[in-house]
């Protein structure tokens, strides 16, 4: 239940802007893969296109291929729709449907297109997909209360809970700890450790120690200057990029002697 | 002695908030102060007609079955009015609002509050003089083919004035209250829910199921309640639209009136006791009014913990 992601020459533009210029990258199946690099540079952008999400903002576009399992994202007649059930997403802010109880959150991926489910079976993938996302044994007793109730890292694990309910493939996280507490955001790097086992993972971080800490291999993105397009600088084992990189401005921005 | 150096306070900022408060509080009095001077009127100048013998009130059977017949006849207008618009008004603000590329939007979002501001005698007048003539061959279809259904029981109104066109004439009226209120919540959905919703690999109309409609739902009730508040109180439209009579079932005959229609077009006559009459269905007209602006707060409050306020 996990694919490789290949991508081969993209570039991103917004319109007329280049946003990322020219990206080869092979993220391995059940690796943690991590994106650095200072803000603006377009490490989100890159992860949006994984999925094709960039394509909410009007005029965001892309050139070149992305390959989940040799298959290509944008190939002629793939419908995003389909994508989007494969590669999975975690926001940077935690975003349960307020008016959705805890359990429906999690269905609401799975009762889309409109499957049909028994209540059985919708029980039981809703305490695996909470057990998955270690959150099972906080809200068991009030899964009928809304998820908005919940405290902000409950709220990304239910997040998470509800993007592995559909078994993507993949799934692209987008600083998703930013918004939590030190507690919370150890609750979700534990989460990402065991979600490696079964899937592919591709987290967006401010934070570097977090890249140290949760992925196997790391990607760091620059900007030349505003204006110019971000660029992937290298991309390694993340024991390697922290501590021998092989570009300069790698040691600089791990070094934190810019960014 | 020893004096608290916090309690000494900077007189110039303070005087500014104290004129906004007051500005604000007198605002606040006001509209209680007129709402219940209203209200007082109509009470004070209903109870005549609420107390006199039955004989004395108009059809000489006393006012309730004065009043029944024309409230059952307003709520019929309004719902047609609103069974109509409702679904249209939600369609167009979606369309607008999630649909249309940017610049047909705009355009078609100008268009209906345009529709807003044509006066009500002028939906009347069109009503009456166009609308009326070009459906009634529908009504005689309606006849013949559903006729077996009370609300379209024939023979159809040859002149096609009859309330299910009032309705109409109306649902024109408040769907451009409807859509640019339901527009305006649509557009404020939080790009976090629709990308959430996008995320899980919803279509479009799946993320509108998902994320739009349920975060907007206390908007739409509001937008619908304020729609049907003109709907009930709508005159000139209906005076000159419907061509009165006494509460029939069949909507396609003439027949029927409402509370707002049945005042405009009595009182410039009236005089004695019919006054306090005409008076007394504006009370109950007021009432109508009340009670269903006080279900729709009702029904949004029902649901606040999953509001998404919190």
């Amino acid at each position: 239940m996990s694919k490789r992601i290949d991508v081969k020459d993209l570039n991103v533009y917004y319109g007329n802007f280049l946003a990322v210029e020219d990206v080869n990258i092979n993220i391995q199946a059940k690796s943690v893969t991590a994106f650095i690099g200072p803000s603006g540079c377009g490490k989100s952008t890159f992860l949006r296109t994984l999925n094709r999400m960039h394509e909410v903002l009007p005029g965001a576009r892309v050139e070149g291929e992305v390959l989940l399992d040799g298959d290509n994202l944008y190939g002629p007649g793939v419908d995003p729709v389909t994508v989007r059930t494969q590669v999975g997403m975690v926001f940077q802010r935690p975003n349960p449907f307020p008016t959705m109880s805890i359990r429906d959150n999690v269905l609401a991926g799975v009762k889309l297109n409109n499957k049909k489910i028994s209540k059985g079976a919708a029980d039981a993938l809703v305490e695996k997909s909470l057990v998955g996302a270690n959150l099972w044994n906080e809200v068991k007793d009030r899964l009928d209360k809304p998820g908005s109730g919940l405290s902000g890292g409950q709220q990304q694990r239910l997040c998470i809970a509800r993007a592995i309910a559909v078994e993507p493939q993949v799934i692209l996280m987008d600083e998703p700890c930013s918004a939590l507490d030190p507690i919370s955001t150890l609750a979700v790097e534990d989460l990402i450790n065991e979600l490696k086992d079964q899937y592919t993972v591709v987290i967006v971080t401010h934070n570097m120690q977090q890249a140290a800490r949760v992925s196997d291999k790391t990607a760091f993105f620059n900007i030349a200057g505003t204006g110019k397009p971000g660029k992937l600088i290298e991309f390694a084992d993340t024991t390697s990029i922290f501590n021998n990189p092989s570009q300069k401005a790698t040691e600089d921005y791990v070094s934190g002697r810019f960014g | 002695m020893t004096t608290n150096s916090l309690t000494t306070s900077q007189g110039a900022g303070r005087a500014g908030d104290k004129v906004f408060s007051g500005a604000a509080m007198a605002a606040g009095c006001l509209i209680l102060a007129v709402l219940f001077g209203v209200a007082l009127f109509l009470v004070v100048q209903a109870i005549p007609a609420l107390t006199a013998p039955a004989a004395d009130i108009q059809g000489g059977h006393g006012f309730f079955a004065y009043i029944a017949p024309i409230v059952v006849g307003t709520l019929i207008a309004a719902v047609i009015a609103l069974v109509i618009a409702t679904p249209v008004a939600i369609g167009v603000a979606l369309f607008i609002s999630h649909y249309a590329p940017r610049r047909l939007a705009a355009g078609l979002g100008y268009v209906v509050d345009l529709l807003a501001a044509i006066p009500s005698v002028v939906y009347g007048a069109w009503g009456a003089a166009f609308l009326a003539k070009e459906i009634s061959p529908a009504y005689d279809w309606l006849a013949t083919y559903l006729g077996w259904i009370p609300i379209f029981e024939g023979p159809a109104s040859a002149t096609g004035k009859t309330i299910l066109t009032a309705g109409i004439v109306l649902s024109v009226m408040v769907l451009p209250i409807i859509t640019s209120l339901s527009r305006e919540i649509f557009l404020q959905t939080p790009k976090l829910h629709e990308e959430a919703a996008l995320a899980l690999g919803a279509t479009r109309w799946e993320m509108i199921k998902m994320a739009v409609l349920p975060f907007g739902r206390p908007g739409i009730i509001s937008a619908i309640m304020l729609g049907l508040g003109r709907a009930l109180g709508e005159t000139m439209a209906v005076a000159l639209v419907l061509s009165s009579g006494v509460l029939t079932a069949s909507l396609i005959q003439s027949g029927n009136q409402t509370i707002a229609a049945e005042i405009a077009l009595n009182f410039p006559e009236a005089s004695g006791l019919k006054v306090n009459t005409l008076i007394a269905a504006g009370l109950v007209l007021f009432v109508i009014t009340l009670g269903v602006n006080m279900i729709a707060r009702w029904i949004i409050t029902r649901h606040k913990e999953f509001s998404g306020a919190n």
